[in-house]
């Protein structure tokens, strides 16, 4: 039952990798990521993490695929100029490949050597990954990187109201003579 | 039958590889973003096959921190994404070679 279930998820998530990196348009990487998304949280759920396969469905699934989604709407509906960009040369992708191949060669040899096939899974204790031990350790072991991590989320807060904001006026005509300045330097080119 | 602690560790590799080939071979801004969400993933699922393998919960916190910061980077990714655009309408990688000498 559960090595089905890690057949399904593992291939599910595989074909949606490949769909987030092949897929010519970006709304379409999204969808894959969703699936990729989901099919780890199931994975995450046989591996005793009930905690984080909810938290990945409600964080990443639910606000930072949104996100995505919303900016692909805002770049791209009123700009169908924005066509699908080209594919890479072909010399640049069989390199990409070759070496993404033999990285994953390199750890697949480490992981069976060190890990082999068996290793019995060691037992762990009733209520493991559930939401009351993260917690716990979270306000004991960890309280001082979980504050960390709010000041964190604050800052990337403003930080994207600051950088997300509509320019000022002055502002946005000096970065307009400076695209202008750029468009022309790449028409000389 | 158990699923082995290597089947999930490989799976995880493999969809590191892919998020990198994202990096490397996509020239859409949005793309690649997604690809570094994909890496980050895989990681994810490394840390709690080695939290099940080893019965140890700090994997699991490990996880949680990750999740914190892909928000955060995220946030703060597509913000400068949308700024890019503002002010260079593109959202092509290659175009973005101000600081080219």
């Amino acid at each position: 039952m559960e090595s089905v279930l890690f057949v399904v998820a593992a291939a599910l998530s595989l074909a949606g990798g490949v769909g987030v990196v092949a897929a010519r348009a970006p709304v379409h990487s999204a969808l894959s990521l969703l699936v990729v998304l989901v099919s780890l949280a199931v994975l995450y759920l046989t591996l005793l993490a009930e905690f984080v396969a909810v938290l990945q469905v409600i964080v990443y699934a639910g606000a930072i695929l949104v996100l995505f989604l919303f900016v692909i709407m805002l770049l791209h509906a009123h700009n169908p100029d924005l066509r699908p960009s080209p594919g890479p040369g072909r010399l640049h992708g069989a390199v990409a490949i070759a070496s993404g191949g033999a990285l994953v060669a390199l750890v697949a040899f480490a992981v069976l050597r060190e890990l082999g096939r068996g290793t019995a899974e060691v037992p762990v204790a009733a209520g493991f990954g559930t939401a009351p031990a993260i917690g716990r350790e979270l306000l004991t072991t960890f309280v001082l990187p979980f504050e960390l991590a709010g000041v964190l989320l604050l800052v990337g807060m403003v930080a994207g109201i600051v950088l997300g904001k509509a320019p000022e006026r002055r502002v946005s005509e000096r970065t307009e003579a400076r695209r202008e300045e750029v468009l022309l330097t790449r028409g000389r080119r | 039958m158990t699923v082995p602690p290597s089947a999930y560790v490989l799976l995880s590799i493999l969809l590191f590889v892919l998020g990198g080939l994202g990096v490397l071979l996509r020239r859409t801004a949005l793309i690649v973003f997604m690809s570094i969400e994909l890496m980050l993933n895989s990681v994810n699922l490394a840390f709690l096959s080695f939290a099940r393998m080893h019965g140890d919960l700090s994997g699991q916190l490990v996880v949680f921190f990750v999740l914190v910061i892909a928000a955060v980077e995220v946030v703060v990714g597509l913000a400068m994404l949308i700024a890019l655009f503002r002010t260079h309408r593109a959202v092509d990688v290659d175009e973005m070679d101000l600081l080219r000498g």
